[in-house]
């Protein structure tokens, strides 16, 4: 991987040394060695796209980041199979977001979120990839003076069908660039990939096994400093003082920096003294008005909006309230629980990181970032240079998660660090402290059920009132639809492809009472999905257990009208054997759910011995209609479970005093080795559509094993997470 | 100045005595294949070996550490990543991310030496680091793959 830096490229060159420390240090930057203008040096590009070396090396150019969910690998398929070029030769490299803004976008969007990198971009790309094939054929059939509709390729060789001749893109690609794009492509349908839709080996993995492999948090620069930073505890709280005088003299310390109005730095020669002397620096806080905001001062908040006149409705069908009176009056069968989801951190291994270069005239940012274009604003914004003097270079991401996309904060810290001392790159890496306390947390929620079964166990009305925080409503209120936050009722809509409910009820509605504490809310991997499918797949278990029925059976005579949901669940209960029983001490349960376009199930097998839940196995489920790389897919369909689990059974933040009480691994605990279930992938692509993949199955890993929890125990659990419970 | 032995070779290290061992690696040393990851040896990205022990060296103080012990980094694990566990990494494609798989790797490394036929329960046990992205199974395949004498 490597990085294109056309617009003023800089000479940071592998293998110049600086004096950090009193120490000569080696560098390895991992993008000077490609730097390409796109005018004069280097191999000239075929189109935005492709890039054909005279080795017929084929670097594919890819705007998304790669933060562990393969899209890089996927989405140089797709290009590769209209290319028709030889796999074995594929590299791939990231333009730079300030390149894409100077070429009118022709790389579309960075963002790097919602399970969309390759959903929303498989058309272009594949369109990409299809314009350079015809313009390698249209230039070989040029030289040749032969029609280019007598020339096919395959492999990157060009072949002229009639003379039998032959030559390869490398040789042709210079003369390709010059020729004028064809006004229309045909895409090969699916069903005739022969590079995408396969398993292929991913392009970026040797790098990763040897220490090679340069992330944010690890990159050099020549004459580099190191800050380490401290933003005010409190939510909403600022920075009123503090004393630079009684750290300055500190081993390496070169200056203390206020860096807004809630933050200050400690910049050093190196990392491990910037923070040591930030830790002895003396700082008053203005706690700010959130002082008396606790974890239970938000649930009473959340608990009156369960209840609440107001709220915007997302699903509607029938009269739910009428029915549901009308069978409480009668004396019917009517079933009510409330569900409650915390906040939760992203926790990417990796601490948030950026490494800014500010001069009068030019600011530039290294950052793994899941989303270059917002990190350019941000430089923009926070440098005060126009953007066309920006410019922000994609490094790898220890994890992103939903925590680097929207939400570039440590960005705007960094330049404005760099701001104070122009033309010193500096790199702000924040503590595992620092990233707990400041996060972009997974909204907290209530919710209450209720739902009436008529004498022969029919479910004929559903209520399900969801009361808490938007996420729309602190980080892109543009995106509010008369007030609503759409995003809310993921997977429980009644028609949306993103994400509609497998139910049907004759009377249903499915609200949405907003409260917002005042705590930074944030994109987290599988966002509202995963509390929706707790409360909507463990309340429809609660149901068919009321009904006195099998809940499989239970809701498969819900979904007669949802049969692509249907069969994931299927799926996922006959691999797990559902028809016969489990063995002895053993229990299962079942959650299904439609989000990111994807129809998803997971069916889990439980024990609970001496008060301790065991997961045994997991049989997960998936139709996102076209498959990419299936073991791409199978990699994040596993790795779903290891997020939705440890969400499951420990993710929770605390508030008191304001503040966060968790700050590190240590009370934020995490899935380990230990508690992961074996995981067995089905994929059923049924094609006509593409859904994400990295997201929607961890919805679905807390159903399961919750519906299998009560199975075993009888009990439910309704409060998240389980550790906060005793199983029994 | 003190001098460190790391991956064979001897380095002279002009840092506090309480510099903990992964800022040494990572600030004096330019080996930034060990990774930051918590700050409190609960994560295990830091792993490295030192006398063949895997030992998380964001809390290992440089003044604890003697100028004749073997410091071994990701780096210096094998000249070309030849490494069985490496090897089994690479055939199973165990990264996701890849920021934990460094430290993965290395106490995976450590624990073969001395278990070189773990069960799944000595995994359990002994592999503790934190991935976020998912690759425990993989991890706990990968291993198995080396123990089997399969990794190549």
């Amino acid at each position: 991987m490597s990085i294109i830096q056309s617009v003023s490229r800089r000479n940071f060159i592998v293998g110049s040394a600086a004096t950090v420390g009193g120490l000569s240090l080696g560098f390895h930057v991992p993008f000077a060695a490609l730097a390409q203008d796109a005018a004069a040096a280097g191999p000239p590009e075929v189109n935005a796209w492709v890039v054909v070396k005279p080795d017929d090396t084929v670097v594919i150019r890819v705007a998304r980041s790669e933060m562990g969910q393969g899209t890089l690998t996927g989405l140089a398929q797709l290009v590769a199979e209209e290319l028709e070029c030889d796999w074995s030769k594929v590299t791939t490299e990231y333009p730079t977001p300030g390149e894409n803004l100077k070429r009118d976008r022709v790389w579309g969007s960075y963002s790097t979120g919602g399970s969309r990198g390759i959903r929303d971009s498989h058309d272009y790309v594949r369109k990409g990839g299809a314009a350079a094939r015809h313009m390698l054929i249209a230039a070989a059939a040029a030289e040749w003076k032969v029609p280019a509709g007598e020339c096919t390729a395959a492999n990157s060789i060009i072949t002229h069908t009639p003379s039998g001749r032959t030559t390869s893109f490398g040789k042709v690609a210079d003369a390709a660039g010059r020729l004028t794009p064809p006004a229309e492509v045909t895409l090969k349908d699916p069903k005739d990939w022969k590079i995408a839709g396969k398993p292929l080996a991913r392009l970026d993995t040797v790098e990763k096994l040897t220490g090679k492999q340069i992330y944010g948090a690890d990159l050099t620069l020549p004459g580099m400093l190191n800050a380490a930073i401290k933003a005010c505890p409190t939510f909403g709280g600022r920075l009123v003082s503090f004393d630079a005088a009684a750290v300055e003299k500190m081993p390496g310390v070169k200056k203390v920096v206020k860096v807004d109005d809630t933050a200050v730095a400690v910049v050093a020669d190196t990392w491990w003294r910037a923070k040591t002397a930030l830790d002895a620096l003396p700082i008053v806080w203005d706690d700010g008005p959130n002082k008396g905001l606790s974890s239970a001062s938000i649930r009473q908040m959340l608990a009156e909006g369960l209840d609440a006149t107001d709220a915007f409705i997302g699903n509607s069908q029938g009269d739910a309230k009428a029915e549901l009176a009308r069978v409480t009056a009668a004396g019917g069968k009517v079933i009510t629980a409330t569900y409650a989801y915390p906040y939760q951190n992203h926790a990417t291994m990796e601490p948030m990181n950026a490494t800014a270069l500010y001069t009068s005239d030019k600011c530039e940012v290294w950052v793994p970032t899941q989303n270059g274009e917002a990190s350019l604003a941000a430089v923009a914004e926070a440098s005060g240079l126009p953007v066309a003097q920006c410019e922000v270079y994609k490094i790898n991401l220890g994890g992103g998660f939903g925590r680097r996309g929207n939400f570039q904060d440590y960005v705007r810290q960094s330049v404005s660090i760099a701001k104070q001392m122009p033309g010193t790159p500096v790199k702000l890496l924040w503590s595992r402290e620092e990233d707990m306390l400041h996060g972009a947390y997974h909204p907290t929620t209530q919710a209450k059920l209720t739902g009436a079964l008529d004498a022969d166990g029919n479910l004929t009305a559903l209520h399900m009132r969801i009361s808490g925080q938007s996420i729309l409503a602190w980080v892109r209120p543009e995106g509010m639809q008369g007030g609503m936050d759409p995003v809310v009722f993921q997977g429980l809509t009644a028609k949306l492809p993103e994400g509609h409910l497998a139910y049907t009820v004759p009377n249903l509605l499915i609200d949405h009472a907003m409260r917002n504490p005042p705590i930074p809310p944030g994109f987290w991997r599988g966002v509202n999905l995963n509390q929706n499918a707790i409360y909507m797949e463990c309340f429809v278990d609660e149901l068919a257990h009321a009904a006195g029925a099998e809940p499989l059976a239970f809701r498969r005579k819900l979904m007669v009208n949802h049969p692509k949901h249907l069969a994931v669940l299927e799926a996922a209960a006959r691999g797990i054997g559902w028809d016969t029983p489990p063995a002895e001490g053993r229990f299962r349960g079942l959650g299904q759910i439609m989000g990111f376009g994807s129809y998803v199930a997971a069916a889990a097998e439980v024990s609970v011995e001496d008060g301790q839940l065991k997961i045994h196995r997991i049989v997960a489920a998936t139709d996102p209609g076209h498959v990419v790389n299936p073991a791409q897919v199978e990699r994040q369909v596993e790795g779903s479970f290891v997020y939705g689990l440890s969400a499951c059974l420990y993710g929770e933040c605390t508030v008191a005093g304001g503040r966060m009480e968790q700050e590190n691994f240590d009370t934020y605990e995490v899935l380990r080795m230990a508690q992961m279930p074996a995981v067995e992938t089905i994929i059923l692509p049924s094609g006509g559509f593409w859904g994400g993949v990295g997201e929607p199955t961890i919805a679905v890993a807390a159903p399961a094993v919750l519906n299998a929890l009560f199975a075993a125990t009888g009990k439910r659990y309704r409060t998240m997470p389980l550790k906060n419970h005793e199983l029994a | 100045m003190v001098q460190l032995t790391i991956n064979g070779q001897m380095h002279e290290i002009e840092a506090e005595p309480d510099t903990p061992l992964l800022w040494v690696l990572r600030e004096q040393a330019g080996l930034t294949g060990t990774k930051f990851g918590c700050g409190v040896a609960q994560c295990g990205a830091c792993t490295v070996h030192i006398d063949g022990v895997a030992t998380r060296s964001c809390v290992m103080p440089l003044e604890a550490i003697g100028a004749d012990q073997k410091i071994v980094t990701i780096e210096g694990l094998s000249p070309d990543g030849s490494h069985p566990v490496q090897k089994a990494w690479l055939a199973l494609e165990v990264p996701q991310c890849g920021y934990c798989q460094t430290g993965m790797i290395m106490a995976v490394a450590s624990l073969l030496e001395t278990n070189p036929k773990p069960t799944d329960d000595d995994i359990n046990a002994e592999i503790t680091n934190i991935c976020r992205c998912g690759t425990y199974n993989r991890v706990r395949a990968a291993i198995h793959m080396v123990a089997d004498g399969k990794a190549g």
